[in-house]
């Protein structure tokens, strides 16, 4: 792709002065200017974007509430009582920061499953793609470290019943956990560990959403074809294109988001997290937030405690062997009619397996539990590996540009956005 | 520039201390993770709160169960019925997940006492007195089952309620946190 690299040529004599002693100039316009984006991309390439933003809309946030909020298990409850009804717009700004959790993974779930769908996580994004298994696991720690602060009912038993999961550890279970909390039970030390992590965690992500852009500038972004760039006519500069319809779907985005902030702030919440934490009595059901409940309804589905825990595990972990498993050539489910179907088929088993975390575990939940647990393993272990040498593959287009033009009947490219790149001002 | 060689010069006193400085620096550096590690432990002021307590068993009716906290963890005090001791005892102990006959749970001459840790063994959420089949404990959060002994008997928790450390002081007086001494 060199010769989409266009070479950044300071203006002023500040500017060169500057770049020769600090080249962020022109690390920034390589990045995120010249850059070649696929001219094909759909606003499913947009929730990098917008995860982008969740992240800092969280950080910022959560800076002014720790102004606010007191990490005592004596204290906790009320000080976010006190924000709720006394700190000038301290009930947006804990609004924004707990449905902002929730939309930061309605965000990257949907970001997961445009990558399963378009296979971006296969060769030569393989390292990209497990540095996005780690920010999701690091989403998921922050977040559940996160739901304890309030010190309610929901977050005293949840932080119990999943910090109570390493204890299924044979021999050294029980020392961990009480490492973990700092004493025999949940209790104070647990709480103020937990808040200095809570607002580590957050920069660690930042850390390696450094590292995830920078995997995805060498390889270039995947695009719904799964073919690479070849010519400059297959992409478009990154400014303005990328950078245009990001700001929109961002926008658009933010609407949601301003939605649920508005009109249904504790709807995705519990209202027992409204009572201070009890340690002499369990909420009649607990349930973690929805963001976990498929996670949540495979530890449940064995009935054996460390089988189900390592099952847990076991559910993420897998994903980082996707790149191996997945034994086709083909990158997109555009052109794989079988995979198409296994993959909705797959997406209906997390959604179902979302469902079933939410029920009692007994009756037929538990078996609708195991049926869907199995499915789940089964579609990385036996559907990705097999489907490749059995299914025969659409053809492909030879490149982008000409699945553009097949798709708008040959005609109606503007003739600017034909143009390579790099002639552009 | 230099020629890179390429036969394997004979170790030297200045290989020796390369190694034996990096070795140095391995063990100082792994060192120092212990004191970040150990202050993540249960400090001194959370152990002193561990401080044996002392119960007063005769307000506690006939069929009551009673909570309280010691080391900051839930304990039940339950002072079984006679029906409640005769069904913890009429059981075929080599079918229990977590075999354990009832007298080994209580102390000899207080079968009508049990006193056991709160949280149920799966995920520590507290069971409910009273309920479940065999009408001991039923955790709420994943169907765990106790019987009147506080031994398991069905759902995921893998053992028994265990029972703290106790001793009687005299018929009616208990103190958690110490075992007897005699």
């Amino acid at each position: 792709m060199s010769q989409h690299s266009t070479t950044y040529v300071p203006k002023s004599a500040f500017g060169r002065w500057f770049e020769s002693r600090l080249p962020i100039a022109g690390l920034v316009h390589s990045s995120f200017i010249a850059f070649p984006v696929p001219r094909n991309l759909t606003y499913f390439w947009t929730f990098g974007a917008i995860l982008a933003f969740m992240l800092v809309s969280q950080i910022v946030t959560g800076v002014f509430l720790a102004m606010y909020y007191t990490p005592n298990a004596a204290m906790a409850f009320q000080s976010v009582e006190h924000i709720m009804r006394d700190v000038n717009y301290g009930w947006l700004l804990r609004y924004l920061h707990a449905n902002g959790a929730s939309m930061f993974f309605v965000a990257v779930y949907i970001h997961i499953f445009r990558n399963f769908y378009y296979g971006s996580y296969k060769a030569p994004r393989e390292v990209l793609y497990i540095l996005g298994v780690i920010i999701f696991l690091l989403m998921m720690a922050t977040a559940f470290m996160g739901y304890v602060l309030p010190w309610g009912q929901m977050s005293f038993w949840g932080a119990t019943v999943i910090t109570n999961l390493f204890s299924a550890i044979p021999v050294v279970g029980d020392t961990i956990v009480s490492y973990l909390w700092g004493g025999y039970s949940v209790g104070n030390p647990t709480l103020n560990r937990f808040f200095s992590l809570h607002y580590l965690l957050p920069f660690m992500i930042v850390g390696v959403v450094a590292l995830h852009i920078w995997a995805l500038h060498v390889p270039g972004q995947n695009n719904p074809t799964g073919i690479p760039i070849k010519s400059g006519k297959d992409a478009v500069p990154f400014t303005p294109y990328a950078t245009i319809k990001d700001i929109f779907a961002v926008v658009v985005f933010m609407l949601f988001f301003a939605y649920w902030v508005f009109y249904m702030p504790n709807y995705l919440g519990h209202a027992d997290n409204y009572i201070p934490a009890n340690p002499s009595v369990t909420p009649s059901h607990i349930v973690p937030e929805w963001y976990f409940l498929p996670f949540y309804a495979i530890l449940r589905a064995i009935p054996d405690k460390l089988g189900g825990v390592i099952a847990m595990g076991a559910a993420i972990v897998i994903w980082c062997f996707m790149p191996w498993l997945d034994t086709s050539k083909v990158r997109s489910t555009a052109y794989r009619p079988l995979y198409k179907q296994f993959f909705w088929v797959f997406v209906a088993v997390c959604v179902v397996l979302g469902w079933l975390g939410s029920r009692p575990a007994e009756g037929w939940y538990v078996i609708a539990s195991q049926i869907c647990t199995v499915y789940y393993f089964a579609h990385f272990l036996v559907v990705l590996p097999v489907l490749g040498f059995v299914e025969r593959p659409l053809p492909l287009p030879n490149s982008i540009l000409e699945s553009v033009m097949a798709a708008k009947g040959g005609a109606g490219i503007p003739a600017g956005a034909n143009a390579e790149p790099q002639s552009k001002g | 520039m230099a020629e890179t060689t390429t036969h394997v010069a004979e170790p030297t006193r200045r290989d020796f201390l390369y190694i034996a400085t990096g070795a140095a620096a391995a063990v100082g550096g792994a060192t120092l993770v212990w004191p970040f590690v150990s202050s993540l432990a249960p400090d001194a002021a959370t152990k002193a709160a561990g401080a044996p307590v002392e119960v007063d068993l005769t307000p506690i009716a006939e069929g009551q169960i009673v909570k309280l906290f010691w080391r900051g963890k839930l304990i039940f005090v339950r002072h079984r019925t006679a029906e409640e001791i005769k069904a913890a005892e009429d059981v075929n102990v080599s079918s229990l997940r977590d075999p354990q006959a009832d007298s080994a749970r209580v102390k000899p001459g207080h079968a009508q006492w049990l006193i056991v840790y709160g949280n149920c063994t799966h995920l520590g959420c507290v069971p409910l007195g009273q309920q479940g089949e065999y009408h001991g404990w039923f955790c709420p959060c994943h169907g765990s089952v106790f019987d009147t002994s506080g031994r398991v008997r069905g759902g995921p928790a893998p053992i028994n309620l265990p029972i703290p450390p106790y001793t009687f002081t005299s018929d009616t007086k208990i103190v958690i946190g110490q075992e007897a001494t005699a």
